[in-house]
């Protein structure tokens, strides 16, 4: 009986303190929100200054959206470390040193790697600091919990931004330059007189294919706002 | 007359939204009523007006390459450019926070205002932009002065005209999932159409 009783307890003791595994549930959940229900750009509205400025060719949109998958992931690990160290009435200037010296290191990469990308992207790298969707996990995700998790949050929320920017540029430069990856797809099916929209190369293309992708998407989530 | 223009040029044809599509997230989140996105406005402005020539100066005497030569001839070959990201988020947080504590001596009524956006403005994008922008530009600390005021008008004019719109909106039918955010986005896309029609405006 005794034997038994010191079963129980250790199986008490193991349920009392289950350790998570690597990609329980949650965990899972942390990093598949933020692509659909949770989306950073078309739910939660952050993030879209950049979302639109550099989305005219999908080139410089793919390395951008590496680049805020970088930043988000590194300030949230970091932020998180230190979370318990920073007082509360700076945080906000703590969070925007961290942010701004990790682009720093992107932008110095990109201007040693790949000058020519540097030059089209120009300042928006810079803007990558005030991008709200790294100021605002860092405010809500990584003050408050672990690192990992952290890093997972940061992962999820940088890949709801991606692909919806992708599509943005996708859409932006299929429609405005008839090319997808500077590949000129409607020429090479023998389309030549493809008729480009020159208001998608513009400002109000990006607004007005960002406004149809939001539609379309909370009408299938279902997502309705008040 | 050069200074005028550009101030011109900043307030409808460069215009912070519809040109630069920057400090959107604030344009969205702060644009239901005209008397909030009026308080906004009036903050990014000023804002805008005296951070611009202060990283102005910052840029022209501590981060140009050979920009610290008034401190000593030796210095002529140290380039700190790669420190103008951090600089500049520096100044502007710190001018807010000077700003905010000047406004709540002086002008109470006003800080009751623009209280609560006066922190915000410091993560706006349009306000680290401008001074990229600034720097992009090479313009003299009079022009840049006035660069920082024109785009901070711009982005105020805009700002309210949204939100006048939206008040109306209220009372119409719009889809479900159109609403909100998504009908935001097709208006501003028609407005941005309109200040197209601003190009070549010059004094």
């Amino acid at each position: 009986m005794s034997a038994e009783a010191t079963v129980v307890e250790t199986e008490l003791k193991v349920q009392k303190k289950p350790t998570e595994s690597f990609l329980s549930k949650r965990r899972k959940n942390i990093v598949t929100d933020p692509l659909n229900d949770d989306n950073p750009i078309t739910i939660q509205v952050l993030g879209i200054c950049s979302a639109l400025a550099v989305t005219v060719k999908l080139e410089p949109t793919l390395v951008m959206s590496i680049a805020v998958v970088f930043v988000i992931v590194f300030a949230n690990l970091i932020i998180s470390l230190m979370r318990n160290l920073i007082p509360g009435r700076i945080r906000i200037i703590v969070q925007l040193a961290v942010v701004a010296t990790l682009v720093t290191l992107v932008s110095e990469f990109l201007k040693a790697y790949s000058y020519d990308m540097y030059k089209v992207l120009g300042a928006y790298v810079g803007l990558i600091i005030t991008n709200c969707i790294v100021m605002g996990r860092l405010e809500a995700f990584a003050m408050a919990n672990k690192p990992y998790d952290s890093v997972l949050d940061g992962l999820g929320s940088g890949f709801g931004y991606a692909w919806i920017i992708l599509t943005v540029a996708f859409f932006r430069e299929l429609l405005g330059s008839g090319s997808i990856f500077d590949f000129k797809v409607f020429e090479a099916i023998g389309w030549t007189t493809f008729p480009t929209n020159g208001l998608m190369v513009d400002s109000i293309g990006a607004f007005v294919v960002l406004g149809i992708l939001i539609w379309i998407q909370r009408s299938k989530s279902g997502y309705v706002e008040h | 007359m050069e200074v005028f223009n550009i101030a011109l040029r900043g307030i409808f044809i460069d215009n912070m939204i519809f040109a630069y599509y920057l400090g959107m997230c604030s344009f969205l989140a702060i644009s239901k009523k005209v008397e909030t996105a009026f308080g906004l406005g009036l903050a990014v402005v000023f804002v805008l007006t005296l951070t611009v020539p202060v990283n102005w100066l910052l840029q022209e005497y501590v981060l140009k390459e050979g920009a610290l030569t008034w401190i000593d001839g030796s210095f002529e070959s140290i380039d700190l450019t790669f420190l103008q990201f951090i600089m500049f988020i520096a100044v502007i947080a710190s001018m807010v926070q000077l700003v905010e504590m000047i406004i709540e001596k002086l002008s109470p009524a006003l800080y009751g205002s623009l209280g609560i956006f006066l922190p915000l403005i410091a993560v706006n994008c349009a306000i680290l932009g401008s001074s990229l922008f600034m720097v992009q530009k090479d313009y003299n600390i009079i022009e840049a002065t006035s660069y920082g005021f024109g785009s901070g008008f711009g982005f105020f004019l805009a700002i309210i005209a949204l939100a006048a719109i939206r008040e109306r909106l209220k009372y119409s039918h719009v889809p479900n999932g159109l609403k909100g955010l998504g009908i935001t986005m097709l208006i501003t896309g028609l407005m941005g159409l309109a200040f197209k029609s601003f190009i070549g405006i010059a004094l």
